[in-house]
């Protein structure tokens, strides 16, 4: 045989075999849509925070004009969340709701491959570089995130969401890429930690331990400062928050949290960080065994 | 004769306990090699080193040509593997298990697809190639493991283990897919087993392995012989059973005692079936007439008795073999 392999041989090839476990059984990809849409429709429509608000506020012995109730209404709002659109804000960090959730599930499928027969044992008789084993987790769990936040994105605009009207194909494409840099370090972070367990239900009590506090340590549903003094620090490193920061300056068009420069950096330094330890270690511990 | 595979003091340790201990062998392009132990007598750690999923703790091994240290991108390219658990993706379907593979060894699609084709024909599986796997039965997974292995056209084949916790009707119907392949494809294979009556029945040279060290190459014949070769039974009719005895003592190839039990003689000789017309002729020369002569080769079980001392069958290791046997079982219910 002299065919000489490309480094990045049977990448793809293993990506696929992950992603026609998935869209193969529609069933998974609509019960995994279920909770963000139930934030959304459910939580999201009722924390009407602008019709509080309006309603109908009437301070005895103050005879404040309506006028003036809506204009405070709207200052309030707006400094908090930087839009008078709760829903719109909340629609945003659905999108990385989603992302974070389908992400942390990529360690899963490592411990299936290892648990059930051995799927990697013969992957790794065969001649297809050791990280791209590793990647096809992560490229499968980034394109997976990037379809089911379409799909989120696409309800919350039926359910109301109001994008920003001078939106522009870049600020999509934009929207995208913090998507999938989020996805790709929290893949990669949750495919290294799953390298070495056998165990199926100590991954998912990993999952389950992470997925709420990494959602409400982030501005997904509230903004940072409005956080107690213990929780900022999480929240400024938490990944989700520069997500969310980029999508709603760009989708949005609100003002954000920092530039959208710094915000890109840091994801991407997440990313490259994550996957690169991810690739090492693997390669390591799969040339090793 | 050409050398396909060439172990070289082949060691793995894991912390203080040696599974492979400082191992040679040499296997020749085109023959069925057999290794031969108990469980956790160290053969699928072999596997896994001389196939570059292990790396080796000391020593090294020449694979078609390759150092399985140093080259193991090369020596994967030109071997096949079918491990001793179900490797296929139980959600995809055997076809889709045989493309992914192909993919994996960088063969073109329509090249694979034509190959994919031939050999679910082979192991005739092309009636349940768009199944999911997880419906296959045992000795249909394994004969798909089979095919997964040939995907590449490799040069040598690897199999460990390949008939464990199937029935003996499945387990002949392996052995004959392999004999066939190896017919068609000209290929070394180099498989592991426990069976004792495959080992004997199959490989062509058998290493027999235990506690991780190598005790014995050969034949099954050479291995038999070794151990005494032999054993000759005869019946003589009227003439003098001791001198009959004599005679037989004194021809070439007859070891340790000869027993004379009425006008029954048994002995051992080194090989019988060339050793049986000079006896009788011998007999003859002094008009002693054999009635019956029964002529019976030792059996592997013997063989591997005189090698490591312990018989196969009633091993320690028994209830090992069952558990693992409940878990393909298991696996291939799921």
């Amino acid at each position: 045989m002299a065919t000489r392999l490309h480094p990045l041989h049977g990448l793809w090839a293993l990506t696929n075999r992950e992603l026609a476990k998935w869209y193969k059984v529609p069933v998974i990809l609509i019960i995994s849509l279920i909770q963000p849409i139930v934030w959304l429709a459910f939580f999201g429509k009722s924390m009407n925070f602008a019709a509080m608000f309006t309603s109908g506020l009437n301070i005895p012995g103050l005879n404040i004009p309506k006028q003036v109730i809506d204009e405070i209404a709207s200052e309030v709002l707006k400094a908090n969340f930087g839009t008078t659109d709760y829903f719109s804000f909340l629609a945003v960090g659905m999108l990385s709701f989603i992302t974070l959730f389908t992400s942390l599930q990529s360690g899963m499928s490592i411990v299936w491959d290892r648990r059930l027969g051995g799927v990697l044992s013969k992957l790794l008789t065969t001649p297809v570089p050791r990280g791209n084993i590793i990647m096809a987790k992560v490229l499968n769990s980034m394109i997976r995130s990037l379809v089911q936040s379409t799909i989120v994105l696409i309800i919350a605009i039926l359910l109301g969401m109001r994008l920003n009207p001078s939106l522009n194909p870049l600020d999509i494409l934009g929207a995208y890429a913090a998507l999938a840099l989020m996805s790709m370090g929290f893949a990669s972070l949750f495919v290294t930690l799953a390298l070495r367990s056998t165990s199926w239900e100590s991954q998912m009590a990993i999952m389950n331990l992470l997925n709420m506090p990494l959602m409400f340590a982030s501005n997904s549903f509230y903004p940072v400062k409005s956080m107690p003094w213990w929780l900022k620090p999480v929240a400024i490193v938490n990944p989700l928050t520069y997500v969310n920061d980029i999508n709603r300056q760009l989708l949005l068009g609100i003002t954000g949290g920092q530039s959208l420069l710094l915000d890109y950096a840091y994801l991407i330094a997440f990313a490259v960080i994550f996957s690169v330890i991810g690739i090492v270690l693997s390669w390591r511990y799969l040339s090793e065994a | 004769m050409e050398v396909a595979i060439k172990a070289i003091n082949l060691t793995k340790r894991y912390g203080n306990f040696t599974a492979v201990d400082h191992v040679n062998f040499e296997v020749y392009y085109g023959e069925i090699f057999g290794f031969l132990g108990p469980n956790g007598a160290g053969k699928t750690t072999t596997i896994k080193m001389l196939t570059t999923v292990t790396r080796p703790t000391e020593g090294t091994a020449i694979v078609n040509g390759y150092d399985v240290i140093k080259q193991p991108a090369k020596v994967r390219e030109s071997i096949g593997v079918v491990p001793q658990e179900y490797t296929a993706d139980e959600d995809l379907t055997g076809w889709e298990n045989l493309m992914l593979i192909a993919a994996l060894y960088g063969i073109p699609k329509r090249e694979a697809k034509e190959r994919a084709a031939e050999l679910l024909d082979l192991v005739e599986l092309s009636y349940a190639a768009d199944r999911k796997v997880e419906t296959y039965s045992g000795g249909m997974r394994r004969r798909l493991e089979i095919a997964m292995g040939l995907i590449n056209r490799p040069a040598i084949l690897f199999l460990d283990e390949p008939t464990l916790g199937l029935d003996a009707q499945t387990r002949a119907a392996i052995w004959d897919y392999v004999y066939r392949l190896r017919k068609q494809y000209g290929m070394t294979i180099f498989m592991t087993t426990h069976y004792l009556e495959e080992a004997d029945r199959y490989a062509e040279r058998i290493a027999i392995i235990d506690h991780g060290k190598i005790l014995a190459i050969g034949t099954p014949k050479e291995l038999k012989e070794k151990v005494g070769g032999d054993v000759i039974t005869i019946e003589v009719n009227g003439g003098d059973v001791n001198i009959a005895r004599k005679v037989i003592e004194g021809i070439d190839g007859v070891s340790g005692g000869v027993t004379v039990n009425g006008n029954t003689i048994i002995f051992k000789v080194r090989n019988g079936n060339t050793a049986a017309p000079i006896i009788l002729e011998a007999l003859n020369k002094l008009s002693i007439r054999a009635t019956s002569i029964t002529i019976k080769e030792p059996t592997m079980d013997e063989v591997f008795l005189e090698f490591t001392g312990r018989r196969l069958r009633d091993e320690e290791g028994s209830s090992e073999e069952f558990m693992r046997f409940r878990r393909t079982v298991a696996r291939a219910r799921r």
